[in-house]
């Protein structure tokens, strides 16, 4: 019987990216059509899957066993952590997340935290994403001196808000290197964020947006639905600010849930315990694929390894 | 409605008798055609026409419904592509797969998952919901075996697979007065089982290998009549699954497409024997459509996130983003633990309870009604201060609950803390916590370390 198949058109296209300089860079973006839509546009860069590395131990104590286990002999080594990430477990790139400068914690020096950033920026053959404690001010602080330590290596830094995105956007401006802007959940504040960006001269090739994750259970169908809205207005009104690739830091907000971390013993109903967080985390993953996720951060080996072969069968 | 004014005039007397209330037959028929008129005004269309006119009326994916009383699964009746231009309706059936190959203890384990598990979430029961039993083995004496325990154990949804005609009578014959499906009716036995099916009541599973071949058999299946009828595009890998409920959902939205205007069934089952992988597939196949999935395992560690998914993807994304008033326990907290308020914004409650529960610390959270606002949106339009807060606390049940009297309220809110204090009166001591919920955790561990 004669069928045909029904074929969307666009008017726009993802802005391409590129992260990490030389031999480390990689390209996202790019796409012309919505996600999962091969069929009927051009999809020229894989999703990247990140792995996230802490830069002390002592912010992952309250971990799942399940994801102490894989990086007990690297855990407060941040280098050896990166390296273990991209060579055991095919990191396609590296989040360094530098939970220990906030403020009300550890509150890490920003110099000491901008040493440790570029130390692993040079172990490491893949681009490196610099993620701050989500303190507005510290941020500001920190961010801007891992670019200038790390001029020129074209990192991606973030997240940048409202809040302090004049100070961090100016450091990746002046020291080349790519930012992160973050709003919570909301089309039009995220358009406007980097129409703000812009002003200040940070190109559209040098943005990556967070749409905000929330973990499933914890709002991802809000995630879900304003990124299908961001793309949408990206690449069918072919809004030029909505154009920029999404990452999301997908591993930080599912195991910190209760239902991804908790014991079996504690929670004999819900199943075993390894199973159970790595599935919270990679059907929150696929969930953000799905609506169009351009750099995932995942915590757990066996979540990247799910997650770069459903990536491998998408993009085949 | 599907025709426009001019293909439904042609089915009308055109006469233009007036009983309607309209001027003419073409009046009317436009009325129609934008809804805005019901046939039945109309005392002189033929039953011919009737039934072309429902026909072209009839929702654009019909739905299907699967296992009896309680028990019993709706799936399909979808009407959009993305969540935000309306909402999903009818969640995912989760689907497990037992055969003939399987030992009778597998069997039962999966059984007394499908019929006992449940989680209770947001006030809402999750549950698996229907049974595919597969003629792995090609033997009709050990599969009516299986759909005889089944049957006889279980009232939800059960779809019969074999390849065998025969074997699938018997097993229909064995499965009389149930609400069941029979799998697969392909282009070679579309004309036997399509008479059978509606013979006996069953839901037909089409299934081809080309979505040309798909919608020959969905043609068949229209043109007997039959409303209900599930789509199975083949076990192939998940790039083609995930096109293929794409393509279905497009042709049936926006071209009216009958032969594929049904729900459609997935197998992440047969792409891999990895549990966790063929979970995540799952998972995707609930976002991309499917109207239902059939794993090979019921075990909570693999239903709970896909359950979870489920209810998130088919949320009503219209309706506010509220949650209900009241006391919310975390981490089963007691008369010492710490009480915390905030607003009923969905997202502040998701975003503090994920932290309070990161904490670990035992904790009563009280979430008051500001009609869906932030703490800063509600505490500026006047809903969300001293004078409101104070009688919500105190009428809240929480004073019986704790036998302190301290209250945690949202750094943002710092501001209102001597002012709620005189409203609570003597006794209470008000605590300013944290503006971002990211420092909670910390915050509670110094809070109760004290
Ligand atoms: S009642 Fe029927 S026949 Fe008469 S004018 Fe209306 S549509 Fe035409």
């Amino acid at each position: 019987m004669a069928f045909e198949f029904p074929k969307d058109k666009y008017n726009g296209k993802i802005v391409e990216v590129t992260i990490g300089a030389g031999d480390k860079a990689r390209t996202v973006g790019g796409e012309t059509a919505m996600p999962l839509c091969n069929f009927e546009g051009e999809f020229p860069n894989r999703p990247l899957v990140a792995m996230e590395v802490y830069d002390k131990a002592e912010v992952c104590e309250t971990w799942a066993p399940a994801c102490k286990e894989p990086f007990a002999d690297v855990m407060g080594d941040a280098v050896a952590w990166a390296k273990k990430c991209v060579e055991e477990f095919g990191a396609e790139a590296i989040c360094l997340q530098l939970a220990s400068t906030d403020p009300n914690g550890m509150n890490t020096p920003a110099e000491e935290a901008a040493e440790l950033a570029k130390k692993v920026a040079e172990a490491i053959p893949v681009p490196l994403i610099v993620w701050g404690c989500e303190n507005d001010e510290k941020d500001a602080e920190t961010l801007a001196k891992v670019a200038e330590v790390c001029a020129g290596m074209n990192l991606v830094i973030g997240p940048a808000k409202e809040g302090n995105y004049k100070k961090i956007g100016g450091a990746a401006i002046g020291y080349d290197h790519v930012v992160v802007q973050q709003t919570p959940i909301d089309v039009n504040m995220a358009k406007q964020l980097n129409i703000l960006l812009n002003n200040l001269g940070v190109p559209m090739t040098k943005i990556l947006m967070d749409p905000q994750m929330g973990a499933l259970g914890y709002g991802i169908e809000y995630c879900y639905t304003v990124m299908e809205r961001d793309r949408l207005t990206g690449l069918k009104q072919g809004d030029e600010k909505m154009q920029s690739p999404l990452i999301l830091d997908v591993g930080k907000y599912t195991w910190k849930t209760k239902e991804a971390s908790v014991s079996v013993d504690e929670e004999p109903a819900w199943g075993e315990a390894k199973v159970r967080g790595v599935l919270w985390e990679t059907v929150s993953a696929v969930d953000v694929l799905a609506a169009g996720a351009d750099i995932l951060i995942l915590r757990h080996p066996d979540s990247v390894r799910i997650l770069k072969k459903i990536i491998d069968e998408l993009m085949a | 409605m599907g025709l426009t004014g001019i293909q439904i005039y042609k089915l009308l007397p055109q006469t233009n008798c007036k009983e309607c209330g309209d001027p003419t037959c073409l009046a009317f028929a436009m009325k129609l055609a934008a809804g805005k008129a019901e046939l039945d005004k109309c005392p002189y269309v033929s039953e011919e026409s009737k039934a072309k006119l429902s026909e072209a009326s009839a929702p654009p994916i019909r739905d299907v419904t699967l296992g009896q009383g309680d028990a019993a699964w709706k799936v399909g009746g979808e009407t959009v592509k993305y969540r935000h231009e309306k909402t999903f309706v009818n969640p995912t059936a989760i689907v497990v797969a037992l055969s003939n190959e399987q030992s009778a203890d597998d069997v039962d384990t999966q059984l007394k998952y499908l019929n006992e598990q449940s989680f209770e979430r947001v006030g809402k029961i999750l549950a698996p919901n229907w049974a595919f039993l597969w003629d792995q083995k090609k033997d009709q004496a050990s599969f009516l075996d299986l759909v005889k325990k089944v049957g006889g154990a279980t009232e939800k949804g059960i779809i019969v697979s074999s390849e065998d005609v025969a074997t699938l009578k018997a097993a229909a014959e064995a499965l009389k007065g149930k609400k069941f499906a029979i799998h697969p009716v392909t282009k070679d036995n579309a004309d036997d089982l399509i008479a059978f099916a509606k013979e006996v009541g069953a839901v037909p599973v089409a299934q081809g290998d080309t979505l040309e071949d798909l919608a020959a058999v969905g043609e068949k299946i229209v043109a007997a009549g039959l409303k209900e009828a599930l789509l199975d595009t083949g076990w192939k890998g998940i790039r083609e699954t995930v096109t293929a409920n794409i393509a279905i959902r497009r042709a049936a939205l926006d071209k009216k497409f009958r032969p594929l205007g049904f729900p459609t069934i997935a197998f992440p089952c047969a792409m891999t024997q990895d549990v966790e992988l063929q979970a995540t597939y799952a998972a995707l196949l609930i976002d991309k459509y499917a109207g239902a999935v059939v794993v090979s395992t019921l075990d909570p560690a693999v239903t709970y996130p896909l359950l979870v998914n489920r209810l998130n993807i088919y949320t009503d994304p219209q309706r506010p983003m509220t949650m209900d008033q009241g006391i919310y326990e975390i981490n089963n907290p007691g008369p010492d633990s710490p009480v915390i308020v905030t607003t009923n914004f969905a997202l502040t409650y998701f975003v503090v309870s994920a932290e309070v529960e990161a904490s670990r610390v035992p904790t009563w959270l009280l979430i008051m009604d500001t009609e869906g606002m932030s703490v800063l949106t509600a505490w500026s339009a006047g809903k969300f201060v001293a004078d409101a807060i104070a009688p919500f606390v105190k009428k809240s049940g929480i004073t019986e609950k704790v036998n302190h009297r301290k209250l945690i309220i949202p750094g943002y809110v710092a501001q209102i803390s001597g002012e709620l204090q005189e409203e609570l009166g003597e006794g209470w001591e008000v605590v300013i916590g944290t503006r971002e919920a990211a420092d909670i955790p910390k915050f509670l561990k110094d809070y109760v370390g004290q």
